[in-house]
């Protein structure tokens, strides 16, 4: 007989590990193009070490192999890292954390081990997912790195695999259940509508900060004392 | 473009992407206490969470693009309402991208 809190460690774990697997090998495509844009092994895994956050290393490397300034890489770069430190605003309420543990969670603090910590219920269980998914993600990211820098594009485009979508699936399947209550369903089709509206017309990153908006909407209207009333939202339930 | 520039260049995204990361949680708890800014900064992970589920099922180089990626965003959503397992969602995401992608679309 498994409690039910052995039963919520063991889910955020599973999740935390497919997830790392899923999005980790990813990695190969970033090792491979980080030395065909000119980097060599170690700068390509520097990025993967102490950057850590696949947007900004790709949007990285895109500049910096298409000839770019190298000012203007580490400022998209930057740009598209800044969600991270929106992330880091809940998540510090989350793991409550002080000193080297802290820079350790701030490192791993990156969309996979955001959204698999917001899937589950109940603080213990989050803190398990987060670090699952971000020790998770970081080990297989790091390891596939290593090997598409090395054997470059022998092993191919990870989209033949289809890995691409897994990737959205599973941020699709870790944001699910924040979609059972209302205030969660708004907030989320808001800032989806925000995100496609802002693609076109803004630089990569953008988009994704802009759609931050919804919170702050839903955020607002929520909190007001006259109004929904009717919406259940229990407290802390939100990540 | 010299090694040392690309170095520095590497070692500069570095510090400034933890700078980032690291910001979040330096922030005062009494700034992010009370009530509205509360609920604010709790909706915050859903919201950048389903703006980043659309950039990466239709973003392409500056342009919206429908491809198999779609397809599999679809099926997701469909196996998640019939309550299926985390990882047969991602599983049969990536697999249907993967077959529409050997028959030639997306």
């Amino acid at each position: 007989m498994t409690p039910p809190a052995d039963a919520a460690h063991a889910d955020a774990r599973r999740q935390g590990l497919s997830v790392g697997v899923a999005t980790g090998v990813y990695g190969v495509s970033f090792g491979a193009l980080g030395v065909a844009a000119g980097l060599d092994v170690w700068q390509t895994m520097a990025l993967s070490l102490l950057l850590f956050t696949g947007g900004s290393q790709f949007a990285f490397i895109g500049i910096i192999g298409s000839g770019g300034n190298p000012v203007t890489a580490v400022a998209t770069s930057t740009l598209l890292g800044i969600r991270n430190g929106l992330y880091g605003l809940q998540l510090a309420r989350v793991l409550r954390l002080r000193g080297w543990r802290r820079a350790a969670a701030a490192h791993l603090t990156i969309d996979e081990s955001t959204a698999v910590a917001l899937a589950q219920e109940g603080t213990p269980a989050q803190r398990t997912g987060f670090w699952a998914a971000g020790l998770g993600v970081f080990t297989f990211w790091n390891l596939a790195t290593l090997v598409g820098a090395l054997v470059g594009n022998a092993i191919g485009d990870p989209r033949t695999w289809g890995l691409d979508a897994a990737a959205a699936a599973a941020f699709i399947g870790l944001i699910w259940p924040r979609l059972r209550d209302r205030t969660g369903r708004v907030t989320a089709a808001l800032a989806a509508a925000v995100a496609l509206i802002s693609f076109v017309p803004t630089p990569a990153g953008v988009p994704v900060l802009l759609a931050a908006t919804a919170a702050v909407v839903v955020g607002l209207v929520e909190a007001a004392p006259s109004r929904a009333r009717d919406i259940e939202q229990p407290d802390g339930d939100l990540l | 473009m010299t090694g040392t520039v690309l170095w520095l260049a590497v070692l500069a995204a570095c510090a400034l992407g933890f700078a980032a990361k690291y910001a979040g949680y330096l922030v005062p708890e009494s700034v992010v206490d009370g009530r509205r800014r509360s609920r604010i900064i709790g909706l915050l992970p859903v919201a950048l969470l389903a703006g980043l589920v659309v950039t990466q099922t239709v973003g392409g180089e500056g342009s919206i693009v429908v491809d198999a990626r779609l397809a599999a965003a679809a099926l997701a959503v469909v196996l998640l309402w019939l309550r299926a397992n985390f990882v047969v969602v991602v599983v049969a995401a990536a697999a249907l991208a993967a077959g529409l992608r050997a028959l030639g679309w997306g």
